[in-house]
């Protein structure tokens, strides 16, 4: 059980005023959804939190101690970070991308042991990636990394997620597996902080949100007192209609939007 | 899945075990293939001497002749040859690592530019062979330091940063290389061709650099695993618990010095630093605790091997060193890239 907390905390975004400074915790069992448009600091704040940026102002706390400081050994074995951008340079198997996740736990001597091999695997198979794990990972698709790189993060068995945007490039059955995942992980005691896009996602799976405004304001709570569609409005500059289904609401864009220029339709177009 | 996925077949890869039972074998067949190089290097040259009698020289018989040719003239230098292939191949292992580009070799940080510089300025003094070396290890710290300054610059480096600083660098010594060469006396042109394209004539020592080798193995090896979690980018390995700084910091420190002795020993050798490690790679996959004491070995036979075909192919004269490692590398290297997936 760990619990991350900040205090007075101000990301360093060059050339933007402080905005609001933040004092958050997630505590074991909780799903944290960050929202935000695009370049309101997400990223930054979840590598701020990771301790792999120093802050502008304030402190991130890891158990109440001052996560900057301590060893970053100790500090991998409680908290796992999921990247929004990988480097495969070099050419590594499924496996050996998810046992590097096993680093923390061996001394520079060691090898991996059976019981490494037997953690990768299971991370594997709850992602469904068993059976390709000799593959290259140059070779897979980008949902299938984005897999690699949770089943990386499970095979280190954190007690704190950060991931940004987990459910980047996948399909919407693993989306929702992978949410189901970290609500797992959440009920077994673990802490979770996402940075979502899809505001129903974190409408579903998140108990507590926090909204990242561009200008550095931000606001938290739990999940049902910020879901105000006023407040969503503002912070994607975007209209939205409100529906409820099977009990839970759904938000999707309403209107036009931004006029667009009237442009043909390309037939077949390329899966982005 | 993985079937209604792509439909393509899936490509294992070369090394699907674990643990350090899957570490030797490969090694051990490298070593027997080293061992065996600088055998051959030892038994072959302008006098021939058979196995038996290499044996007799080894256990303190022998003929004076064979003697002193083998303990004084080709050992010596075969494991000069050795020890520095290793150390370059290493060299070379490591900085592709560190710079997470494929293309980086122990010279891309203009090392061998400033130890060349060094080596034909005290040769156009003339100076002697001790002077010649001292000056080229001066000339190739001296290089890396003035990349690794101007890389750094007012913020921190980068990886492209680092490359391109160390291209730019290295394009400026050849300008100073080329300059030295048109105004230097006739005579000594030879000299300076042959330091230029690696010469193990004057290698008489190879303990120095076999020590650093063995040292170097030593010290790399256990850091092997991080390396591997470095390979996936710096923010990965950090959040690994990898401390990347100094991990960073020390691969460039030792990459550069084990570089610089082994050009000191030998001139400027091409060609090892940057295949060895890709050849070893595509057989082998890419698991440092593999790669970097593989390459150590590939290194050293490849090298042992091209000395002992530079003194021999065209006896008595002798062939530069860098010459005859392009020429058995460069089809090897794209033979095995083609065959690749």
């Amino acid at each position: 059980m760990t619990t991350l907390s900040t205090r007075n905390l101000v990301i360093d975004i060059p050339e933007r005023a402080a905005g609001t400074a933040l004092d958050l915790t997630i505590a074991p069992g909780q799903i944290w959804g960050v929202l935000g448009p695009n370049g309101a600091g997400k990223t930054t704040l979840l590598h701020t939190l990771a301790g792999l940026r120093a802050p502008r102002l304030g402190n991130v706390l890891l158990d109440g101690e001052a996560l900057r400081g301590q060893r970053r050994k100790r500090v991998a074995r409680a908290l796992a970070v999921v990247f929004q951008e990988r480097q495969d340079g070099f050419p590594a198997t499924v496996l050996e991308t998810v046992l590097i996740g096993r680093h923390p736990y061996l001394a520079p001597w060691d090898m991996e042991t059976a019981d490494d091999v037997t953690i990768a695997r299971r991370a594997l198979a709850r992602m469904e990636l068993d059976g390709l794990e000799s593959r290259l990972v140059s070779t897979l698709s980008g949902g299938e990394r984005q897999r690699v790189a949770i089943a990386t993060a499970l095979a280190q068995t954190p007690d704190l997620w950060l991931a940004d945007e987990p459910t980047n490039h996948l399909d919407l059955r693993h989306q929702v597996a992978v949410m189901d995942l970290l609500r797992h992980e959440a009920d077994a005691g673990c802490g979770i902080f996402l940075c979502l896009h899809d505001i129903n996602l974190a409408a579903r799976w998140c108990d507590h949100l926090l909204l990242l405004y561009p200008d550095g304001e931000a606001c938290w709570g739990p999940t049902d007192r910020m879901l105000v569609p006023e407040a969503l409005e503002r912070l994607y500059r975007q209209p939205l209609a409100r529906a409820e289904v099977d009990g839970a609401q759904v938000f999707v864009p309403a209107g036009a939007g931004t006029p667009q220029p009237a442009r043909p339709e390309p037939h077949g177009r390329h899966r982005s | 899945m993985s079937a209604a996925d792509g439909g393509v077949s899936p490509t294992a890869a070369p090394s699907a075990g674990i643990g350090v039972g899957r570490l030797i074998p490969p090694l051990l067949v490298l070593l027997v293939i080293a061992l065996a190089s600088v055998l051959i290097a030892v038994a072959i040259g302008s006098v021939h001497i058979p196995p038996a009698e290499l044996w007799a020289v080894f256990t303190g018989d022998g003929s004076p002749l064979h003697r002193t040719l083998v303990l004084e003239l080709r050992a010596p230098r075969a494991l000069a040859a050795f020890a520095v292939g290793g150390l370059l191949a290493v060299a070379g292992a490591l900085m592709q690592v560190l710079l997470r580009n494929p293309l980086a070799d122990p010279y891309v940080l203009g090392l061998s530019g400033g130890a060349a510089v060094g080596a034909l300025a005290s040769m156009l003094l003339g100076m002697g062979a001790a002077v010649v070396s001292g000056s080229a290890f001066i000339g190739a710290l001296l290089s890396t330091v003035l990349v690794f300054g101007l890389a750094h610059g007012t913020g921190s480096w980068t990886p492209t940063r680092l490359l391109l600083t160390g291209v730019v660098v290295a394009a400026g010594w050849g300008a100073v290389i080329t300059f030295m060469l048109a105004v230097g006396p006739t005579e000594q042109l030879p000299g300076m061709l042959y330091w230029l394209m690696g010469d193990l004539t004057y290698a008489r020592t190879p303990w120095v650099a076999f020590a650093v080798l063995l040292g170097t193995c030593l010290l790399v090896l256990p850091l092997g695993r991080s390396l591997n979690v470095l390979a996936r980018g710096p923010l990965q390995a950090a959040a690994l618990g990898v401390p990347v700084r100094a991990l960073e910091w020390s691969i460039y420190i030792g990459a550069s010095l084990i570089t610089a002795v082994a050009v000191t020993t030998a001139g400027s050798i091409g060609f090892v630093g940057l295949v060895v490690p890709h050849m070893l790679r595509l057989v082998l996959g890419n698991d440092q605790r593999l790669i970097l004491p593989a390459a150590a070995l590939a290194g050293g036979a490849l090298l042992a091997l091209a000395d002992t075909l530079a003194r021999t192919m065209i006896a008595p004269e002798q062939l530069p060193v860098g010459v005859i490692t392009a020429l058995l590398g460069v089809p090897t290297f794209l033979y095995l890239l083609y065959r690749s997936r």
